[in-house]
C-alpha cells in the first residue's frame, strides 16, 4: 500500500502540513473559517518536530504489525480493507487510551476533547492525503517503501 | 472414537476473548483455511472484557460490545458457543465437554483467561445484591438489579483498574458508589503515591467516595438482600448493590491434573508453548516471560494477551514466532482524567534514577524510572499523548543517557531519539515493535 514517506533531509519545518491537515479535517474547508472557528475542535493528525535546523513532519506509519490494533479494547483501530490505512473508527472509541501507551512513535492522541482517540486517516479518500500535497519541499511524499 | 478423529480440528482453541483473537489471527496468518474450532463457556460471540464498564455506564450499547465483526467472518471457524471445556485428555488429543461432545485436536491453544476473586468465607456473600464484574453477563446482570430495584447506593471492593472503571460506570449512572481498598491508596500496583492521589481526586470529583486501607468484613442483608457493608476498620455503609473488584486469578482448572506444568498460571516458554508438545495457552490464564525481570509472571493486560495468542497461533501453524517477554502497562481514563503507567513504576531498592514533573493544579503528573540509563518505567497522568514512545525505549531498551533531559519536557519526541532508532521506527514496513 501507499504510505506517507518521510524526507526529513528536506524539511524546512514551515508547519505547512499541521495546517492542511487541519482544514482538510474540519468543517468548513476554508484555512481562515477554521483559524477563527474550529481550532479548538480539531487536532492535526501530523505533528513537526523540530529543534535547530533538524525538523521532521511525522504521522501515523501506518503499520502493518499495528500494536494499536492489537491494543484495542473496541475494534475502533481497524484496516481498512480498501486502503489498508489503519484507521481509528471514533463511533466505536471510548477514549480507554491503549493506542496512545502502545504506539511506537506517538501518532496518536487524545483529540480535541480528550474523548476519544484521534489520529492521521491518510485523508480517508483523497488521492493524496493533504500533508503530502501540500508540502513545499517534497519533505513528505506519497508512495510504496523500498523493500530494503 | 471414530467420530472423535473424523471432527479432529487441526486448531482448537479453549475461551473467545484477546488471546483467541490473536490466535485466529496467529493460525491464519500461515493457514489460510485450515479448520479453528473455538470452544467458549459463554453464550455470547467474541468481545473484550475491559469494554464490559462502558455497556454499564451507558457509554457502549449491546450492538457495539461484538469485536470487529469482521474478524470472526473467518473462513472454516467453528464456534461452539456456551460450552464450557471441561477435561483435557493430554496423551488422547481431546478436550471433552460439559455437555458431552469430545473434540479431537492436533493443536490446542488454552485462553481461558481469569476468574475474579471473591473471598471465600464472607458472611453475608451469598446475598441478592453481590456481584462481580468480568464478564458480559455480570455487567447485564449489575444493570438489570440496579433497574429492578432501583439502586441507589452501591460499594465496590477493591481499588484496582477494573474496581475504578466500575465505579466510574456506577457514577454515570447516578448511584452514590463508595470504593473500598485494602491498600493505603487506590491503583497501588500500577501506581505511585502521587498518580494515585491524583485518580483519587478525579474519582472524587467524579462524585465518588473512597475509603482506604480497608475491605469488607461483612454483607448486612435484609430478607436476604444486601442491605450494607460492614468494613474492617469498624464503620458500616448501606448500599443495595456490592461489587467484587479485587482481582483475577488464571482460570487453569481445566489443565489441573493433567502433564501441563503450572505455576500461578499455565507456564509457557517463548513460542507460548506449555510443557505439552502441541499444546499452548495465552492470554491472562498463561504465565510467560517478563521482559524486565526475566522471570515467569502472570500479566493480565489486553495487549499482551492478543500478542501471546498471536504468537501461539502462528507457532500452532508451523511457525517459529517468539514472544519477546511482557511488559506490565495499563491505560485508564479516571472520571475524564486519563492516564497511562508502564513497567515499574514505584521502584524499590538501589541503582534506580527517577525523574518526575508535577503540576497538581492542571492536573499533570510524569515520571520516568531509569535503571543504568535505560527507562525501566513510567506513569503519565493528565498529559499522556506521545507515551507510546517511552514504552517503545523501554522495550527496545534504548539507552537514553544522550537525551535524559529531554524526556519529560514539551519538547521530547522522535527527535530526542537516536537517529538510527527513529530511522528504524520511522521507515520501513512495520514497525517490529
Amino acid at each position: 500500500m501507499k504510505r506517507v514517506i518521510i524526507k526529513e533531509e528536506f524539511c524546512i519545518g514551515c508547519r505547512l502540513c499541521e495546517i492542511n491537515c487541519l482544514v482538510q479535517h474540519s468543517k468548513s474547508k476554508k484555512i481562515i473559517k477554521v483559524f477563527r472557528n474550529e481550532r479548538d475542535s480539531l487536532v492535526s493528525g501530523v505533528q513537526v518536530e523540530q529543534s535547530g535546523y533538524v525538523s521532521f513532519a511525522i504521522q501515523c506509519r501506518h503499520c502493518e504489525d499495528a500494536p494499536c490494533m492489537e491494543a484495542c479494547m473496541t475494534g475502533a483501530m481497524h484496516w481498512d480493507a480498501e486502503t489498508g490505512a489503519v484507521l481509528c473508527e471514533q463511533d466505536r472509541c471510548v477514549g480507554c487510551w491503549m493506542c496512545i501507551m502502545v504506539c511506537p512513535v506517538g501518532a496518536i492522541n487524545t483529540g480535541p476533547n480528550r474523548a476519544v482517540a484521534s489520529k492521521c486517516d491518510l485523508c480517508y479518500g483523497a488521492e493524496m492525503p493533504a500533508c503530502v500535497a501540500n508540502c513545499p519541499n517534497e519533505a513528505l511524499i506519497y508512495g510504496e517503501y523500498d523493500e530494503e | 472414537m471414530g467420530n472423535t478423529m473424523k471432527n479432529r480440528s487441526p486448531y482448537l482453541i479453549i475461551g473467545n476473548s484477546a488471546a483467541a483473537m490473536g490466535g485466529v489471527a496467529g493460525i491464519r496468518g500461515r493457514d489460510a483455511d485450515g479448520l479453528i474450532t473455538i470452544v467458549n463457556r459463554e453464550q455470547r460471540g467474541a468481545y473484550y472484557r475491559p469494554l464490559i464498564s462502558y455497556l454499564l455506564g451507558g457509554k457502549v450499547d449491546e450492538g457495539k460490545m461484538p469485536y470487529r465483526p469482521s474478524a470472526m467472518g473467518e473462513s472454516n471457524l467453528r464456534l461452539l458457543q456456551g460450552v464450557e471445556a471441561r477435561r483435557i485428555d493430554v496423551g488422547g488429543r481431546i478436550v471433552e465437554t460439559a455437555d458431552g461432545q469430545s473434540l479431537g485436536f492436533e493443536n490446542l491453544l488454552v485462553a481461558t483467561g481469569g476468574r475474579p476473586i471473591v473471598p471465600k468465607d464472607l458472611p453475608g456473600r451469598e446475598a441478592e445484591g453481590v456481584f462481580t464484574f468480568t464478564t458480559w453477563d455480570d455487567a447485564e446482570k449489575v444493570r438489570d438489579f440496579i433497574e429492578e430495584n432501583e439502586v441507589k447506593e452501591a460499594v465496590v471492593v477493591g481499588g484496582g483498574l477494573i474496581g475504578l472503571k466500575c465505579v466510574e460506570a456506577l457514577t454515570a449512572l447516578r448511584i452514590k458508589t463508595t470504593i473500598a481498598e485494602l491498600a493505603e491508596r487506590i491503583l497501588s500496583t500500577a501506581f505511585d503515591e502521587t498518580a494515585s492521589q491524583l485518580a483519587l481526586n478525579s474519582l472524587k470529583k467524579g462524585g465518588a467516595e473512597v475509603r482506604c486501607s480497608t475491605t469488607a468484613s461483612r454483607i448486612l442483608t435484609k430478607e436476604g438482600k444486601v442491605a450494607g457493608v460492614a468494613l474492617t476498620d469498624g464503620t458500616e455503609v448501606s448500599c443495595s448493590l456490592v461489587v467484587f473488584t479485587i482481582g483475577v486469578a488464571p482460570e487453569k482448572s481445566i489443565v489441573e491434573g493433567t502433564a501441563i506444568r503450572t505455576d500461578r498460571g499455565i507456564l509457557v516458554d517463548s513460542s507460548m508453548r506449555t510443557s505439552v508438545e502441541g499444546i499452548y495457552a495465552a492470554g491472562d490464564v498463561a504465565q510467560a516471560e517478563d521482559l524486565l525481570s526475566g522471570e515467569k509472571r502472570c500479566i493480565a493486560i489486553l495487549p499482551l494477551a492478543y500478542r501471546q495468542g498471536f504468537i501461539a497461533g502462528s507457532n500452532m501453524a508451523g511457525g517459529e514466532a517468539k514472544y519477546e517477554g511482557g511488559l506490565v502497562m495499563n491505560a485508564v481514563d479516571v472520571c475524564d482524567l486519563p492516564t497511562i503507567s508502564v513497567g515499574m513504576t514505584s521502584p524499590q531498592g538501589e541503582g534506580y534514577e527517577v525523574l518526575s514533573v508535577l503540576d497538581e493544579k492542571a492536573p499533570v503528573y510524569k515520571k520516568i524510572v531509569l535503571k543504568d540509563d535505560r527507562i525501566v518505567g513510567a506513569i503519565f497522568v493528565g498529559q499522556i499523548d506521545r507515551a507510546g514512545i517511552i514504552t517503545g525505549l523501554i522495550k527496545k531498551r534504548i539507552s537514553v543517557s544522550g537525551f535524559k533531559s529531554l524526556l519529560l519536557t514539551d519538547a521530547f519526541g522522535l527527535l530526542s531519539l537516536p537517529a538510527e532508532y527513529r530511522k528504524h521506527l520511522v521507515s520501513g514496513m512495520g514497525t517490529e515493535v
